[in-house]
């Protein structure tokens, strides 16, 4: 059956083959990035359908329902507006950092891409501190979304990108102390390394509670930090009209929108490998049998279907709880998420040093 | 003590987030609960005392029960009705008064039924017609007696 680690290792061969080593970097280099851009117009388009027909079941109407088969063109049809639309720059705005906060935000959530592994051997690039760079990269993005508030010249704009930068200093911690725990369990940042430990079981089941307790943290913090509802303080559309991003339109705005869900199936990817197993099939101990039927199904099906799965949990989120005052929600992150993780670090660690995980 | 408020604050908000994401659980995975309706392929099922526009009502006889006796444009808060009246000549040579049109601006209506109550004789009446998009807004004026219809006999 062809894999994707076939794939790429035949390319890799044929390429080294044909031209000098140097070309075949840069050839390499440049399938990479129309790989990812690619990636990111397709995810793009799905997680925002996605999320229309989800958000519409969960509130009893049937969402985007005309264009194309059941509605599923209508993203299309949106992008091809905005396309179509002007990209206003206002005269009062800083037109250098105006013109380059989206390009800022798009560049940070495809930063993130290189260390996540999508399949077995399918990586950009496997680094040896691999989540450090993930937690260092991610707080990137909110640079992005301050010169787009700063630059607008809007007391919304403003008012939107402070409440994201404090909301995002504050989550970064509980994110990173979750995170920790399962850096704990492995006892290595590479990705691959905390990939491969989960051979006999995802670490949501080999943690016991501590790792349970990690990933209810992650999922909450990692919500706050793509700043979407119930921690969508940053837009707030009834406060802030759409807070950093008011003054922006056409593709500017899109790309605004789709750093936002890619930044979603970024968080949610390293989540399914930090918990889930990343591309890890289901395999239980040591039943040969079962881990055998298992690993049937190709490793990028599986890591699709983790992603999926915490997408929708996030989505789940959005579309039932109500918006945090930003007072609670600094409450929230200081008063409760920190005490919780610092202490469930503690725990991890007693688990991992007396060798009670399996 | 502290300790036990604070676990079980935190058990209570847990408790209460699963309780609404159970709910919108049930509705994803329910498809028979969604409420929304396909309007142009399927007409809503309106209520009977639905308000769309005043309609004059007629009889098979092209004959309708106006008397022009204008309590209605009277009645109008917002100068919607406009009846213009003429004289019939009877048969005993008398002339009698009576409706020549009856000028229905729906633009100006707010469908808010005193005309229907203020008619003595039960001409008039809110029909269910909700789809008034016109591409010219003289079209929004209507004529509501139709052409050749005159008062029922008997009718004062």
């Amino acid at each position: 059956m062809p894999s994707l680690e076939n794939i790429t290792n035949t390319i890799h061969t044929w390429l080294n083959n044909h031209v000098s080593s140097t070309l075949a970097t840069l050839i390499e280099m440049l399938i990479v990035a129309l790989l990812a851009m690619g990636l990111f117009a397709i995810l793009g388009l799905i997680l925002v359908l996605m999320e229309r027909k989800v958000s519409a079941y969960m509130q009893i109407r049937l969402g985007p329902n005309r264009v194309g088969f059941k509605g599923s063109l209508q993203t299309l049809a949106d992008t091809l507006k905005l396309v179509l639309k002007e990209g206003l720059t206002p005269n009062g705005a800083d037109k250098l950092l105006f013109n380059l906060a989206h390009y800022v935000v798009m560049c940070a959530a495809m930063l993130i891409l290189a260390p996540l592994a999508f399949a077995k051997g399918f990586q950009i690039w496997d680094i040896n501190i691999g989540v450090l760079y993930i937690s260092a990269i991610s707080s990137i993005g909110v640079i992005g979304i301050l010169m787009a508030g700063w630059a607008s010249n809007n007391k919304y704009s403003l008012l939107g990108a402070m409440r994201s930068g404090a909301q995002i200093v504050s989550y970064e911690l509980s994110a990173g102390l979750s995170v920790l725990c399962i850096v704990i369990l492995t006892g290595s940042l590479r990705i691959s390394d905390i990939v491969n430990a989960q051979q006999n079981g995802w670490f949501i089941f080999k943690g016991h509670i501590p790792a349970i307790i990690a990933f209810v943290i992650f999922i909450i913090a990692v919500t706050a930090e793509t700043n979407r509802a119930p921690f969508d303080l940053a837009e707030a559309e009834s406060e802030l009209t759409a807070g950093f991003h008011t003054e922006y339109s056409g593709m500017k705005f899109a790309l605004f929108f789709l750093a936002e869900y890619v930044n979603i199936f970024v968080v949610c990817a390293i989540g399914a490998t930090l918990f889930f197993g990343g591309w890890m099939p289901l395999h239980i101990g040591n039943w040969q049998g079962f881990n055998h039927a298992m690993d049937f199904v190709p490793s990028s099906i599986w890591f699709t279907i983790k992603v999926f799965g915490l997408i929708f949990l996030i989505m789940w989120f959005r579309w039932t709880f109500p918006r945090l005052r930003v007072d609670q929600l600094l409450n929230l992150e200081w008063k409760y998420l920190l005490p919780l993780s610092l202490v469930n670090l503690l725990v991890m660690t007693v688990v991992a040093i007396m060798g009670w995980h399996f | 003590m502290f300790l036990k408020n604070y676990i079980s604050e935190v058990a209570g908000a847990v408790k209460s987030l699963l309780k609404g994401m159970k709910l919108t659980g049930y509705y994803f995975t329910h498809r028979k609960e969604i409420i929304t309706q396909h309007y142009p392929e399927i007409k809503p099922q309106l209520p009977e005392r639905f308000r769309g526009e005043v309609v004059m009502l007629h009889d098979e006889n092209n004959e309708h029960a106006c008397t022009g006796c204008t309590a209605c444009e009277l009645a109008c808060p917002n100068g919607t009705i406009k009846i213009i009246t003429k004289f019939d000549i009877t048969p005993e040579g008398k002339k009698k008064k009576a409706i020549d049109t009856f000028v229905y601006h729906l633009e100006l209506c707010t469908m808010c039924n005193l005309c229907v109550d203020a008619c003595p004789t039960g001409a008039i009446t809110m029909a269910q017609n909700f789809e008034h998009s016109v591409f010219n807004r003289n079209d929004l004026t209507k004529k509501l007696n139709k052409p050749g219809s005159k008062v029922r006999a008997g009718v004062e």
